[in-house]
């Protein structure tokens, strides 16, 4: 139920985005990000409607955490 | 963008579990509140990945079957009106009520229509102004947010007359106190909700953390995320240090999403509400506020009293509660199925039963 589904922005009219996920677009409101978006952001979708922009600075970071796992793996 | 696809690094997930064998030494209950957490982690196989000390719970993180008997009882009894149509997500239409569902109501020609988003039922509204066009509003508040603009929408269009709303949504801080409070429940840390927290923030969990002294760590969807935040949890707790910890940064920020939250406030305000498993919670549940009371449906229509009862022999109160395994209960499998199922648990995909009867 509380599933958010990540995609990128490819148009922005008003409070409405045209978003990309995968093969298929879908329009997406706004109204609710709180942060400003526009074209070529990540955006989670949950229902019809934006709530997060995705920090594309953070998820490097959380990434590079999970790659010094990858010692623990072959040592 | 890159760091989407990878957290799902096989290599990496190995290492995650070697080091979370090597540090695990205690016995603990880890339970995840999101329903979509408790599919994730039976696709992802993670009960195998973490060593037998450690136990994972499933808890009442899903919308649709903490949804109480008596507000599913009402929007059925709607659904006989003629002037109605009842717009609501996907798996409450097969929800059981006392007597009937959704699901058999639309078989016998009620106008019930699946939605997406709530933004469709207030177009299914303006495409249908001789009809009463009724939302059920359920969800936490990742979902409640979206139905608070659809009601702020339908206002400031002013034409709009024929959309409402039966609000049954639920508030995350209300069950989790209820469950650190449960004396037959002793979890030791929480894989909260990623999303519900990308709305909320961490600062709820800031209270029960010092109150309660147990670990809370936001989790993201991915397998490497679950696995991620378990040894987080696994690492404070042998620290014996535990505290409130987000590794779905990339989604949630420690203040939440506050223009969420401000809609939601104006919209919205807290109620008292019955909760499936649970019973009746303080403050728990959204009503909608006077200023809208026209997008209100309880305010609408004039709902009798009516009896609700839970089906017999059905364990899903104890299971919602993380006290029960489905495992434990006489239906499951043979009588209670997701062809026929007779408790909430079953129905939705994300619920506890469904997934043990898929995944084990």
């Amino acid at each position: 139920m509380c599933l958010g589904i990540p995609g990128k922005i490819i148009g922005v009219s008003k409070n409405v985005a045209t978003v990309q996920f995968g093969a298929v677009q879908r329009d997406v409101f706004l109204d609710i990000v709180d942060v400003p978006v526009d074209v070529n952001d990540y955006v989670l979708v949950h229902a019809g409607f934006a709530i997060s922009k995705i920090d594309e600075e953070e998820a490097r970071k959380t990434y590079e955490l999970l790659e010094e796992f990858l010692s623990y793996e072959v040592s | 963008m890159k760091y989407l696809d990878e957290y799902k690094d096989g290599a990496i997930s190995k290492g995650i579990s070697k080091k979370i064998k090597e540090i695990s030494k205690k016995k603990i209950k880890i339970m995840e509140v999101c329903g979509t957490h408790t599919v994730a982690i039976f696709k992802n196989g993670i009960k195998d990945l973490i060593p037998e000390n450690i136990e994972l719970l499933s808890g009442p993180g899903c919308p649709v079957c903490v949804t109480h008997m008596g507000d599913i009882d009402k929007i059925i009894w709607l659904a006989d009106r003629e002037d109605v149509i009842i717009a609501t997500y996907g798996d409450m239409i097969r929800v059981p009520g006392s007597k009937s569902s959704l699901q058999q109501k639309r078989a016998n020609g009620a106008d019930i229509r699946t939605v997406y988003s709530v933004a469709e039922s207030l177009k299914i509204a303006r495409e249908n102004p001789n009809k009463e066009v009724v939302f059920f509003g359920i969800g936490f508040e990742t979902t409640s947010p979206n139905a608070a603009v659809a009601v702020k929408m339908a206002y400031e269009e002013t034409t709009v007359k024929n959309f409402s709303i039966l609000s049954v949504h639920k508030l995350l801080p209300p069950a989790l106190g209820a469950l650190l409070n449960d004396p037959e429940l002793n979890v030791d840390g929480f894989l909260c909700p990623g999303h519900a927290s990308a709305i909320i923030g961490t600062e709820v969990y800031k209270g029960a953390c010092e109150k309660y002294r147990r670990s809370f760590v936001v989790a993201g969807f991915e397998g490497l995320d679950i696995l991620h935040s378990i040894y987080m949890i696994v690492k404070q707790l042998e620290d014996d240090n535990p505290s409130v910890e987000i590794q779905y940064s990339r989604v949630v920020k420690p203040q939440g999403n506050i223009r969420a939250k401000e809609v939601l406030n104006e919209v919205f305000e807290p109620t008292d509400s019955k909760w499936r498993g649970i019973g009746l919670l303080p403050q728990s549940g959204l009503a909608v506020r006077d200023k809208y009371a026209e997008f209100d449906a309880l305010r609408k229509f004039d709902f009798p009293e009516m009896e609700s009862e839970e089906p017999k022999g059905c364990i899903c109160p104890d299971i919602l509660r993380g006290i029960k395994r489905p495992t434990e209960c006489k239906l499951f499998r043979n009588v209670c199925n997701p062809d026929n199922p007779v408790g909430a648990c079953m129905v939705s995909f994300e619920g506890t039963c469904s997934a043990y009867f898929k995944y084990t």
